[in-house]
């Protein structure tokens, strides 16, 4: 029972124990004892996949959204960048901005990982003319 | 034996209040309850990332509505009678003001941590300058001036994350109540100490401590190694 504490806090943990340039999606902290377990790549692709569909409606947005950050970890900037196009396919900039301000919240203590999303989509965001929240002033009560 | 003739006397000779008896137990009983039940009512222990939100949530308001009428009616000294209506669903009798009933069967708009879109945007009936502000949100974004972007913003969402995690104060609120009851159980007890409890006992006054130590002795209560082996009889001191 332990080991079985133990192999689910490893796993969750996973996003954490990352080398520092990489804090990915780590797969869903399931502890199966058989089947296969989806990689970290198979994940990102599908939500990836999730996003891009072109002509994705508002409801699947928000599912989607509600449902990623549902998940124990912060989504990979290829993840979030599909979304915020979607949210531009559906010309709701507010989503878009909700979204960013849903991943600073995701990060939890770790104050490094909304930093570097913000830079790995920083082309993006000026690309669709998405404000960050501290640009629009709404990162503080 | 004169002792005892005393002691029996002095029994039948205390009074104790009858009147009084049950109703401060009553009170007394009826307040401490109270006491305990601001904390746990107060208990916000629902934390806005917990997974089954809708149900919670909505207990949530409803207790506080129920605490609110319960504090009112505590302070009026009315009691249980407070607890006739609470906020969230009462069907009325036909008053002039009827409690309205939020309509579930409808996408609502929740402010959630956890869920950051959500079912509808915050305002559904958009004036003019609204439409012609959606209107240019489907053309470049970079358009948009940064008050037009907070507008938009604004309009579909209420509360932003940070607003959302701004601390309430609300522990005062908490701490004070419990201070406030527990003052005020004390006062409750300080009346009985002195309205309801019997007359103090005389056995337990000093003087006849000391004359029921000294019979004790006399009589050589335990005296291998208990009460009256602890006293020295020639020096006439404890040992």
């Amino acid at each position: 029972m332990f080991r079985a504490a133990l192999r689910l806090s490893v796993s969750g943990a996973r996003s954490l124990t990352r080398s520092r340039p990489q804090y990915t999606a780590s797969v869903a902290a399931r502890s199966y004892s058989h089947g296969k377990q989806e990689t970290d790549e198979e994940f990102d692709a599908r939500w990836v996949t999730y996003f891009n569909k072109p002509d994705i409606d508002a409801w699947e947005l928000r599912k989607g959204m509600n449902t990623l950050i549902g998940y124990d970890l912060v989504p990979e900037p290829k993840i979030l960048e599909a979304a915020l196009r979607a949210c531009r396919r559906l010309n709701d900039l507010a989503s878009a901005i909700r979204i960013l301000e849903a991943v600073k919240d995701k990060s939890g203590p770790h104050k490094e990982i909304y930093p570097y999303v913000l830079q790995e989509l920083s082309p993006a965001l000026s690309e669709l003319g998405i404000p960050t929240p501290e640009e629009l002033g709404i990162d503080k009560a | 034996m004169v002792v005892s003739d005393v002691y029996l006397h002095s029994l039948s000779q205390s009074k104790t209040p009858t009147k009084a008896k049950t109703f401060p137990l009553a009170l007394s009983l009826f307040l401490s309850l109270s006491f305990l039940s601001p904390p746990t009512l107060f208990s916000w222990s629902v934390s806005a990332n917990s997974p089954s939100k809708d149900i919670t949530h909505k207990l949530k308001k409803a207790m506080q509505h129920l605490t609110a009428r319960r504090v009112a009616g505590l302070l009026s000294r009315r009691g249980v009678a407070a607890f006739s209506s609470s906020g969230v669903k009462m069907a009325s009798h036909g008053h002039g003001g009827v409690t309205e009933q939020t309509d579930m069967s409808v996408p609502l708009y929740w402010d959630r941590l956890d869920t950051p879109l959500p079912d509808r945007p915050y305002k559904d009936t958009l004036s003019d300058a609204d439409k012609s502000l959606k209107q240019k949100e489907k053309g470049p974004w970079n358009s948009l001036s940064k008050e037009e972007k907070l507008a938009l913003y604004r309009l579909t969402f209420n509360e932003t994350y940070a607003e959302m995690k701004k601390p309430t104060g609300e522990w005062k609120t908490v701490l004070g109540g419990i201070f406030f009851f527990i003052g005020f159980t004390g006062l409750v007890v300080l009346w009985q100490r002195y309205y309801v409890y019997p007359p103090h006992p005389r056995t337990l006054d000093d003087e006849w401590q000391a004359m029921q130590v000294k019979r004790m002795l006399d009589m050589r209560v335990n005296p291998v190694e208990g009460f009256s082996a602890k006293w020295d009889y020639e020096k006439g001191q404890w040992k």
